[in-house]
């Protein structure tokens, strides 16, 4: 049903998005039984994960969900109950069926086939788990979902209602004075009322299960003047004409058990024992109507102290009312939104501060005093602006916990793919995002994390030979630094072979065979379109779709990444990214005549050059001073074709810039206009990528400015010769 | 009949579901996550009966209906436990913990109506 009006198709599409959650729970509750945790929370976290899957499921009727969810928790509860001691092997198992339970929740929550035979293979595996226990422990196959949807059992009372034509009922309406005769001999204890059972209740619903003759016995009722209140005189006798057979009469009396004295017998030759002063009352099952039917009100004394607690006081609908309302709500207050709803906010926001630069701009240039009304009512406006805009990206900020937790499921899969015994570790889930963000970088982190376990880590026989434990560790960082945020994928594997990287992308000539690299820039070699190291091409990572596409992406997102790689040691990919993909905070600068804007935090420094500041290392390379070091530099008119090279740069304004791999540089810039808030505005497809340009905006005097990712720009440049890096080195 | 309700559930679906099934009869509908949730909730209101789910953190069912008894002025209100379970076991324990009446999930929407309505009516 897609319904949108239909209240159970919300729900359940609730259901789905409840069921991540728990699946999410259910991964860190795995998570931390592998590491050891012997905290029994953990065990009833991931069991309740499950089981909470499987009661949602069942409600809709989502069977194989059910099955698998039923039997996967059934093993769970084995473990909880420390019948089963689960090893390392047994954690893999549990981990392969959260990772199919989840495949089985989309595919419930997209309509898709279900994965029936890995659902059998994996209960199979489960179950073999449980191969010792004692059988009647372990009933996977009792659980029936959808059969009856309710077992109350307190019997239905639906034959009593029968007579509206709305009553249905799960067992066969009684035949007309067909079946067995009953005696059944009820006498309560005082604790029978403390469970908010009463005989009425009891009486009645055993009456609904056929013909019924109720006597209740008076004689053990005392004068009223010896009469104690909270103890129960009465006993009642059914004559009961029915065709359900006595389990059925004994459920009746389930929740009482012990808690009331019970005899039920056929009726035979026996006659009903002599009960004093009783008094009979005649009870027809279906048109009865509760008020009508038992004796307990009868007898006031017996249930009297009981029954008035339990009574409801009368529901008073005024006073309290808008308390309860506020409670209804539940305890916490979160409010599910459309994404739809939030991008237009963030839409609209970003033209509000548009339109507070524009503000900005006219009234500077209206020349009003700082101190003026209205220029301190603008003040005030760009604080809110601010205020207001960082709220709305704090909407949009989600924990990368989710995103990780589907890279461990990579880790999983990919590291069984090649046979080897792999770890991941992460570190800093919490770390919020925007959400576009998020989701854009699933693709690129699968990516990274594959390459990680299929290139980066060695076999663990290699792993064995260079005295490493033969488990590999994958680790996954995610942490803010300086208004970005990093994540970083890193190996303790045996790092880049950069003699074989080079000699690879000289032969498919990629780099031509003289030039001498770094280290830094063979490492970067890995970026290039088609670059695989691998000698044999692996079905995991493939060909093809390299690293070059995973740059492209993280590039897409405003973001950059980085290789650090130690022989031996390993390898580490960083990707640091904007924190968000709608604002940014600028510096606007001129160059050439054009307006430019780089973001602020790349700008270390801003330098005025002197005459002697400048050296040149060969034509067109260009190093500055400082501070008794040397920057290389670069102009930036000249970088982008906005105007020729220029003989000197005195005068001219340069800022520092700090690169990914620490090193600096310096960009030569005509003069700095400002410094404020961009809206980022992506260039769409039809531009052609030209390399620098990260996207546009529009600053306060309506005027279009692109917006420069430095590093891009200088990584576009070419690199420095290996003795200009010498140079250039410690600074 | 006109019911108020307390739900204790930790899942948000049955939750819902309880309130889409009750709601509609006109009950009044109260909310919580868990034992300690729910007696939180029940600070406030005065049910006339009060479902509970038997599996929840914190505080799970069994602890809730034990605490819910033990306040004398609830001693007498009909507590129905809705949850999976189905062992003998678990349902003497919620009985022994004072426990009115038994509904396996998944529930009919009119059979839990009924089922309140005769616990409580």
């Amino acid at each position: 049903m897609t319904d949108h009006n239909d209240p159970m198709a919300e729900i359940k599409a609730s259901f789905f998005i409840e069921c991540e959650e728990l699946l999410e729970s259910l991964q860190d509750g795995l998570q931390e039984m592998d590491e050891g945790s012997e905290d029994p929370e953990t065990i009833n976290v991931v069991f309740r994960a499950v089981h909470s899957i499987k009661g949602g499921a069942g409600a809709f009727g989502l069977e194989e969900l059910v099955r698998f969810a039923h039997r996967y928790e059934t093993v769970l509860d084995e473990v909880r109950a420390h019948r089963l001691d689960a090893d390392s092997e047994a954690h893999k198992l549990f981990f392969a069926a959260a990772d199919h339970l989840s495949d089985l929740v989309r595919a419930s929550r997209d309509d898709l086939p279900m994965p029936v035979a890995e659902s059998d293979r994996l209960l199979t595996s489960l179950e073999a788990l449980l191969g010792d226990l004692p059988d009647e422990e372990v009933r996977p196959e009792d659980f029936e979902p959808l059969g009856v949807t309710l077992s109350l059992d307190l019997p239905d009372l639906s034959d009593m209602e029968a007579a509206d034509g709305t009553g249905e009922t799960d067992h066969d309406a009684p035949a007309e004075a067909a079946g067995d005769g009953w005696i059944i001999r009820f006498k309560p204890e005082a604790e029978l009322f403390d469970t908010g059972n009463e005989p009425q209740m009891l009486i009645r619903n055993l009456c609904a299960l056929g013909e019924a003759t109720v006597t209740c016995d008076l004689s053990d009722l005392p004068s009223l003047d010896r009469l104690a209140p909270e103890t129960p005189y009465l006993c009642w006798t059914i004559s009961l004409s029915t065709t359900s057979d006595e389990g059925e009469l004994r459920e009746v009396f389930e929740f009482v058990d012990g808690l009331c004295e019970l005899s039920i017998r056929r009726a035979g030759a026996a006659p009903l024992e002599a009960a004093g002063q009783a008094r009979t009352l005649e009870i027809a099952p279906p048109p009865a109507t509760p008020a009508a039917v038992p004796a307990p009100e009868a007898a006031p004394p017996q249930s009297a102290p009981a029954l008035t607690d339990a009574a409801p006081p009368p529901v008073e609908d005024g006073a309290d009312t808008p308390a309860r309302k506020s409670k209804e709500t539940g305890a916490k207050s979160v409010v599910r939104v459309d994404l739809e709803r939030i991008e237009r906010l963030v839409n609209l926001v970003g033209e509000l501060v548009i339109n507070q630069a524009m503000l900005s701009q006219s009234l500077g240039e209206a020349g009003l005093s700082p101190h003026s009304d209205a220029m301190n009512g603008l003040e005030e406006f760009q604080r809110l602006t601010r205020d207001i805009q960082d709220s709305v990206m704090m909407i949009r900020a989600q924990p990368v916990k989710s995103l990780f937790q589907r890279m461990s499921r990579i880790v999983r899969e990919s590291s069984a793919a090649v046979r080897k015994d792999v770890r991941l570790v992460t570190e800093g889930e919490s770390t919020e995002v925007d959400k576009t963000v998020i989701e854009r970088l699933a693709d690129p982190l699968t990516h990274m994390i594959r390459n990680s376990v299929d290139h980066g880590l060695e076999s663990p026989d290699s792993r064995r030979a260079a005295g490493k434990p033969p488990q590999g560790t994958v680790r996954l960082t995610a942490a803010h630094r300086s208004g970005r945020v990093v994540i970083e994928v890193s190996d303790d594997g045996g790092g880049i072979d950069r003699k074989k990287v080079h000699q690879v992308a000289i032969s498919k000539g990629l780099v031509p065979p003289d030039l001498p690299l770094s280290d830094n820039e063979i490492d970067n070699l890995l970026f290039l379109p088609g670059f695989s190291t691998a000698s044999q091409v692996s079905s995991l990572s493939g060909r093809g779709v390299g690293m070059d596409v995973v740059k492209t992406s993280i590039q897409s997102l405003g973001g950059r990444i980085s290789i650090q790689s130690e022989r031996g040691r390993g390898t580490t990919f960083s990707i640091s990214l904007p924190l968000t993909l709608a604002v940014l905070d600028g510096m606007v600068v001129n160059v050439a005549g054009e307006t430019l804007v780089l973001p602020l935090n790349v700008v270390v420094e801003t330098l005025s050059l002197g005459p002697d500041d400048v050296q040149m290392l060969r034509p067109g390379a260009h190093v500055v001073r400082v501070r008794g070091g040397f920057v290389p530099l670069y102009d930036l008119g000249v970088m982008l074709g906005y105007r020729p090279a220029r003989d000197t740069h005195q005068g001219a304004i340069v800022l520092l810039i700090s690169l990914d791999d620490g090193n600096r540089a310096a960009l030569v810039i005509d003069a700095i206009q400002d410094q404020r808030q961009v809206v980022i505005k992506g260039l769409d497809d039809s531009f052609y990528r030209a390399p620098g340009i990260a996207a546009a905006t529009i600053l306060g005097d309506g005027q279009i400015a692109l917006i420069l990712d430095p590093a891009d720009i200088i990584a576009a440049e070419g690199p420095l010769r290996g003795a200009e890096l010498a140079l250039t080195q410690g600074v | 009949m006109s019911l108020t309700v307390l739900a204790v559930d930790d899942s948000r679906t049955m939750r819902d579901m309880i309130r889409m099934a009750l709601l509609p009869a006109g009950f009044t509908v109260h909310v919580a996550e868990d034992g300690i949730d729910g007696l939180e909730v029940l600070d406030g209101i005065e049910p006339d009966a009060i479902i509970t789910d038997i599996n929840m953190p914190r505080m799970d069912g069994f602890g809730f209906i034990d605490a819910v008894r033990a306040q004398e002025r609830r001693r007498g209100v009909p507590i129905l436990v809705l949850t999976t379970e189905s062992a003998p076991e678990m349902k003497s324990r919620a009985r022994q913990a004072g426990a009115t009446g038994w509904i396996v999930k998944p529930f009919d929407p009119t059979k839990l109506v009924k089922a309140l309505q005769m616990v409580a009516g």
